[in-house]
């Protein structure tokens, strides 16, 4: 029997309609895939299935749960059925649990919530789901609180909450996507099995078909608020009969046409670079001890050079590429730039024209306030005989020009572009001055796959015109394939493995290096019939 | 934990230490010799250096400086210049009105501010919260003085349930609370005004969390949300602010004090200062600060007790 199903569900909030006539089943011991771009409505589809949509959301059609139909439920009936018959985990293991809860609390409370045991039954069940998820309470005790464990640990925390009253339906909601590729390996297994032993049904949601390829039995393409394409996942991924499944796969394996290009002398060179972060004294005027995030690490970029710098949270990439900028201090070591020590103090800032730096966030990395002529002129104090007057407003024109955007959107504010053209315009902003290096930190990792691929493109487009080098940091391997010449793969503060970005791929000699690429999904190749 | 309460500890002894040197220092610097106040512009000069070395005057600051710390420490605040009486009797018998005032006032306050604050950051966007954010609006505006005024014409003159003004003294505690009811409210009403508002504002973001749509996930009601997750993450900003306006009730109800005739700390001060009475200003000032230290480690306290992440933080 289906336990969930939708007809002709449609959604919409204060008029603006979310979801058209949305219609998919699912069963218990079954996994279905939404998958789909950001503002396609996968999640609102979820959080209509939770009972837990904005103010002012109109609901239409049906949605069947176990017989019932879920739009009519009372507030107190749905109360009753989340966290016991529907779970629910969420994308941001950071967030969704309470700072000042312990975790055996917080598991405990869904199942007191629901009234079904006493309080001992309840610690009970609470320690045996949580050694299910694989923290056994030995290990971890139950008194921890979520800020004493890791990303990957409360989100196990965050499953346990959801599947302590063993619910029929458990719906996720890019579960992995804040995880490194090792632990959304094991997190990705995690459900799997679960959904087996519990005769479960699993609802989740995702942008990555990677994933989806290698979990779920069902997949439904969303786009726009209307399921394009939906059936079993490798009919949809072999058979692809939606242009927009097509698009969507074409994207997520898109490989950017990069150039060959002649590599020079060093342009940057990083010496045995040191960076101590002072950690917190037990008692005062206790010896200093540090935390070494970068421990002497030493490398080299050519002119014209794209490297890309790989590695997990947490293992010290972030704070490389800040010390490179000049925005942290080394403790050792030193960073030369076009043979200059841009470690030292009062620089010049003529040299910090020649690098640039793209950032992660395209909506947190602009003033709102200003127009995008300003944004994008600001590297200009960097550089004493910046173009002035005509020379000024041809730099611009061109520079909008070369990422893809008309000359006329300098007078507009950000707010009026989307993600991907915000980060075209991060990029003009970056190439503005000239620079022979930029560092792209994340860069892509933000956006949607189709303009993911757009922007990888016009990286290798801006490659073809400009000798310029770069490095490429990020957390996605597949990206990093395509747009460099040379990876660097960094864990615990170390650069294990350098090498040519192929031979890395196909021949890693690194055993982290090999775990790494082993964790990483793959879709695979299917040609459309 | 017992490394966060022992750094905290320290820190408020070397606040102690550093405070006690300030106000020393500024008493010191301040223009205004007590002796010659004391004997007028006509004084001859050797009664004004025969009074200074009575007073102890004659001798160098840093001197001056210890005996008076060590005093303080064994209780021993000094002789007013003025009234020519020790004054930690003087300063006690103020802080006995003083001290149970602002502790009233506080109550009051918090008793108004967490529901009204609860209720607004519940229903934003509704009526009630529009009631509730209008009326702190008009609790900050209003003139504390004015609004003293106001009571006792209302419950005073009018009404009589309280008395207008005076102290009867702690030997009939009923009639002692009812002297400082009319005062308290006048105190607590902007400090409400102020606390409502920092409890819905800090409310309603944590209401926005991710956390609390989890517990919504596990079954909670909303209201089930607010009180098991959203109230204890609110309160940090809400006891910072309880914490501040504490340190400002103990002394800061001069205004009131005038206007009710309650002998308080604030008009012990006032009238030091007038009349040029170092040891009184130093030793109230010193015993403020001390209060004020006092009530920031209780809060620093109060903060690792809400929130766990505090306890092993520097």
């Amino acid at each position: 029997m289906t336990l969930l199903r939708a007809e002709n569900l449609s959604l919409s909030i204060n008029g603006t309609p979310i979801l058209h006539d949305v219609d998919f089943s699912l069963d218990r011991g079954e996994i279905l895939a939404l998958t789909g771009e950001s503002g396609s409505g996968k999640s609102m589809t979820a959080f209509a299935t939770m009972g837990l949509t904005p103010k002012g959301t109109q609901i239409d059609g049906k949605l069947l749960f176990d017989g019932l139909n879920l739009p009519d439920l009372t507030e107190d009936a749905y109360c009753k059925l989340r966290g016991r018959r529907i779970g629910m985990v969420f994308q941001e293991p950071m967030t969704a649990l309470n700072p000042v809860q312990s975790i055996g609390q917080q598991v405990m409370e869904t199942i007191l919530i629901h009234g079904d045991m006493s309080r001992q039954a309840a610690e009970t069940r609470a320690k045996e789901i949580l050694t299910r998820v694989n923290l056994p309470p030995e290990r971890y005790p139950m008194s921890r609180f979520p800020h004493e464990m890791s990303g990957g640990q409360r989100q196990r925390v965050v499953i346990a909450m959801a599947m302590a009253l063993r619910p029929a339906l458990l719906i996720a909601d890019e579960p992995t996507t804040a995880l490194d590729v090792t632990t959304q390996a094991q997190i990705l297994d995690l459900l799997k099995s679960l959904v087996k032993e519990e005769d479960m049904a699993l609802l989740m949601i995702t942008h990555d078909l990677a994933v989806v390829s290698g979990m779920a039995d069902k997949l439904a393409v969303m786009n726009k608020g209307v399921i394009v394409e939906t059936g079993p996942v490798q009919d949809v991924l072999s058979q692809q009969k939606h242009p927009y499944t097509r698009e969507l796969f074409k994207a997520s394996k898109h490989a950017a046409d990069l150039p060959a290009q002649d590599c020079g002398a060093p342009i940057l060179s990083v010496k045995d670079a040191i960076r101590d972060y002072p950690l917190p004294k037990p008692y005062p005027f206790a010896p200093a001890k540090a935390f070494r995030a970068v421990k002497g690490i030493s490398f080299d970029i050519a002119r014209g050079e794209r490297v890309g710098l790989v590695g997990e949270s947490g293992c010290g990439k972030s704070t490389l590429t800040r010390a490179i900028l000049g925005l942290e201090p080394l403790q050792g070591g030193s960073v030369l730039f076009d043979g200059i020590d841009i470690t030292q103090k009062r620089q010049n800032p003529q040299v910090f024209r020649k690098m640039q730096v793209v950032f992660q966030d395209p909506y947190g990395s602009f003033n709102p306030r200003h127009k995008v002529s300003r944004l994008i002129t600001e590297p200009f104090h960097l550089w004493q005989d910046a173009p002035t007057g005509k020379a000024r407003e041809d730099a611009i024109a061109d520079v909008l020009e070369a990422v893809g955007l008309k000359p006329e959107d300098q007078h507009k504010h950000v707010h009026a572009f989307s993600g991907g053209q915000r980060q075209r315009i991060a990029i003009a902003r970056a190439l503005i001055t000239q620079p022979d290096l930029v560092l792209f930190d994340e860069a892509v990792s933000a956006l949607d796959v189709r303009v993911r691929a757009q922007i990888l493109d016009l990286m290798a487009d801006i490659s073809r015109q400009r000798n310029l080098a770069w490095l490429f940091i990020s957390h996605d391997l597949h990206v990093v394939r395509s747009i460099t010449d040379r990876v660097l793969v960094m864990n615990g503060g170390q650069i294990v493995e350098d090498g040519p970005t192929e031979q890395i791929y196909s021949n890693p000699q690194n055993a982290y290096t090999r775990n790494l690429l082993d964790a990483t999904p793959v879709l695979p190749d299917f040609t459309p019939a | 934990m017992i490394t966060y309460v022992s750094k905290r500890l320290l820190s408020l002894f070397v606040s102690l230490a550093v405070a006690s040197l300030i106000i020393f220092a500024v008493v010191e610097i301040a223009p205004g010799d007590p002796a010659s106040f004391m004997l007028g512009v006509n004084a001859r000069p050797d009664t004004v250096a025969a009074l200074k070395s009575e007073l102890g005057l004659d001798v160098p600051a840093f001197q001056r400086y210890l005996a008076w710390v060590a005093g303080m420490v064994q209780g021993d605040f000094g002789t007013s210049y003025t009234y020519r009486s020790p004054v930690q009797q003087m300063v006690l018998d103020r802080l006995w009105i003083s001290l149970p005032l602002a502790l009233y006032a506080l109550a009051l306050s918090c008793l108004i501010a967490f529901p009204a604050g609860v209720l607004a950051a519940a229903r934003r966007g509704q009526l009630r919260d529009t009631i509730v954010t209008g009326a702190t609006q008009i609790g900050v505006a209003i003139p504390n003085f004015w609004f003293a005024m106001l009571l006792v014409f209302v419950f005073a003159i009018k009404l009589a349930w309280f008395p207008a003004g005076g102290f009867p003294g702690w030997e009939n505690p009923v009639a002692a609370m009812k002297a400082l009811t009319l005062p308290a409210i006048a105190l607590a009403l902007p400090q409400a005004a102020i606390l409502t508002r920092v409890m819905r504002s800090a409310l309603i973001d944590i209401l926005g969390e991710d956390f609390i749509r989890t517990a919504r996930a596990k079954g909670l009601t909303a209201g089930q949300a607010l009180w098991r997750h959203g109230l204890r993450n609110a309160l940090i900003p809400v006891l910072t602010i309880i914490g501040l306006q504490f340190s400002f009730l103990i002394a800061g109800g001069i205004i009131i004090e005038q206007v009710f005739y309650l002998p308080g700390l604030g008009r012990l001060i006032f009238q030091a200062i007038t009349q040029r009475d170092l040891i009184v200003v130093e030793s109230v000032v010193m015993l403020l600060v001390f209060a004020v230290i006092i009530i920031n480690f209780l809060v620093d306290l109060a903060y690792a007790w809400v929130d766990p992440r505090l306890r092993r933080r520097t």
